[in-house]
């Protein structure tokens, strides 16, 4: 079941000379994990503007296409009901949070809602469990560190139950093992959730193992959209921004170099399994 | 020498000690990479280069004068910092005005700044926004204009917080022949990195803070490579080592950092087994 789709879809900022998506055609089913990758200024974040709504309703412009999430035509939908369905984390934890404790923070949404008390109550335990931050609930954010404040951000957007999450680089701001253990967070809660992920990251070497499609955005078209390998072994990712993880590269190399090896690892946890089954097999 | 720390501890007002004695020295057209985990110190270390910060104990020179008898405007002709958050250095309503802004206040000449502005415009290939708000730009590209409004007057000592964030591989390229070009020019570049990958292709110093302390300080090859190390600093080594690592009990050799070497050194194993 797709759960967005969008169709020729064309903005252009008001008072910019060109489009900054043109003619985007996307469909996502649930339950997918998909990388949004591309060089800087190609349009992915505009492109993510456009499914959570800040695009029409908050930014100016021309609009043309259509774009449906969970059933709802964005640009006929309010912010606040969009929000029940797709999520947005950004890039900087530090722009969604503002109250005084993680619990306050997480609960602020829901209040707006105007949910009972009680559901509010539940909804911020299960999340707290969720993403095990139970300990840290009555903290200020911004005690926490880059990679808790992110786990927080991300229990906030997850308390409204949304279907689908949209995460615009999320690990800038950590280092490479907060980052790490985000992508194994987002993938936990996208399994055990159901849900539906959007991810724009340069991060690729990180991501890779985990999603299930790329979607590569270049000079506001939608350049390539499918399978992993296929895209590293097609296509030169380099020439649209995109770094080849070096276990990628690794896999490549070797198979120059050996008979018979096909195989393009995605991590070294698949690159150190190829190459045992390999020397198991003799 | 370009830049000496002398036991430099620094204790923010919320009584985090980010800084606990550290004692380093950067010399004259050195490239040098700090790396450590979130809250090592690295930022705090780079802010006391142009005065920004002053140690509050211990000393830090910047070519032989402390930083607690020169003004932060001195400091910066000399220490360019470009911050990690670029937002934080805009308030023009121009792209080009922001990188004329700190020209003009140094008293450069009306020509000479429009060349130097177009110049750095024409580099970090912002020309095209040059009448647009800063705010206006994507996130990779606010941090190219950061980077031209330091490199737009071409400070001696020259210090990126986190180059590389939310670059594209294109411009993570640019910027490792940017500060190989600088580097050959005879300035010294520090430079705040989480980027284990784009450490190992520019194969700077590397210096690893912990908890504000310097843990290990050395050529990139031996300290990326070390992977007891890396763990003890919270650090993910590069994913060459981690692959060669894992393989360790086959015999491969675990300190390198090339692929080609790497490919090499794996094909090697699957023949011998072969045969």
């Amino acid at each position: 079941m797709s759960v967005i789709e969008v169709s020729g879809l064309t903005f252009t900022y008001a008072g910019a000379k060109s489009p900054a998506i043109m003619d985007v055609n996307l469909e996502v089913s649930e339950g997918e994990f998909i990388l949004i990758v591309g060089p800087s200024g190609g349009g992915k974040s505009t492109l993510c503007r456009c499914l959570n709504g800040l695009i029409p309703h908050f930014y100016e412009g021309e609009y043309t296409g259509s774009v449906t999430v969970c059933g709802l035509k964005v640009a006929d939908t309010p912010t606040h009901i969009l929000s029940q369905h797709i999520g947005m984390v950004f890039q900087n934890p530090q722009n969604q949070l503002f109250s005084l404790s993680v619990e306050a923070d997480i609960a602020f949404p829901l209040e707006n809602l105007g949910l009972p008390r009680q559901e509010i109550r539940q909804r911020v335990d299960e999340v707290l469990e969720l993403l095990n931050l139970q300990h840290l609930k009555d903290r200020s954010p911004f005690e926490l560190s880059g990679g808790q404040q992110q786990k927080v951000a991300i229990a906030s957007v997850l308390a409204m139950k949304p279907k689908i999450i949209l995460l615009d680089e999320p690990t800038s701001f950590l280092d490479p093992l907060s980052a790490l253990h985000l992508f194994e967070t987002i993938d936990y809660v996208r399994k055990r959730l159901g849900l539906t992920v959007l991810m724009v990251e340069h991060r690729v070497d990180l991501a890779a193992a985990r999603t299930t499609r790329i979607v590569l955005v270049s000079g506001g078209r939608v350049v390539y959209d499918g399978g992993l390998r296929n895209f590293f072994s097609e296509y030169e990712p380099h020439a649209y921004g995109v770094s080849v993880p070096r276990v990628v590269q690794l896999s490549m190399k070797v198979g120059k170099l050996v008979k018979n090896w096909n195989t393009l690892c995605l991590s070294p946890e698949e690159f150190e399994m190829e190459v045992r089954r390999r020397v198991r097999r003799v | 020498m370009s830049v000496e720390f002398r036991n430099v501890h620094y204790t923010y007002m919320s009584n985090v000690e980010a800084l606990r004695g550290v004692d380093l020295v950067f010399e004259r057209g050195e490239v040098v990479a700090l790396m450590g985990e979130n809250g090592s110190g690295k930022t705090t270390l780079l802010k006391h280069m142009n005065g920004l910060l002053k140690p509050k104990v211990g000393k830090v020179l910047v070519e032989g004068v402390e930083t607690t008898s020169a003004s932060i405007a001195e400091l910066s002709q000399k220490v360019g910092l470009v911050f990690q958050n670029a937002e934080d250095m805009f308030f023009e309503s121009t792209v080009y005005n922001e990188v004329a802004f700190a020209l003009k206040n140094f008293g450069y000449e009306e020509e000479k700044v429009r060349k130097r502005v177009e110049w750095a415009l024409r580099f970090f290939e912002l020309e095209q926004y040059k009448d647009q708000s800063p705010f206006l730009l994507s996130g990779g590209e606010k941090k190219r204009l950061a980077m031209a409004i330091i490199f737009a007057w071409s400070p001696s000592i020259i210090c990126l917080d986190e180059p590389t964030i939310g670059q594209d591989s294109i411009q993570k390229e640019k910027m490792m022949h940017m500060i190989k070009m600088l580097n050959m020019q005879g300035r010294t570049v520090v430079l705040a990195s989480h980027d284990v990958e784009f450490i190992a292709d520019l194969k700077p110093r590397v210096v690893v803070l912990s908890r504000g302390k310097v843990l290990a300080d050395g050529k990139s090859q031996e300290i990326l490579t070390d992977g007891g190390l890396l763990k003890k600093a919270s650090l993910l080594p590069p994913q060459l080592v981690s692959i060669l690592e894992r393989l360790g009990d086959l015999g491969v050799q675990r300190k390198v950092l090339d692929v080609d070497v790497a490919a090499g050194i794996i094909a090697d194993v699957l023949r011998h087994e072969l045969i």
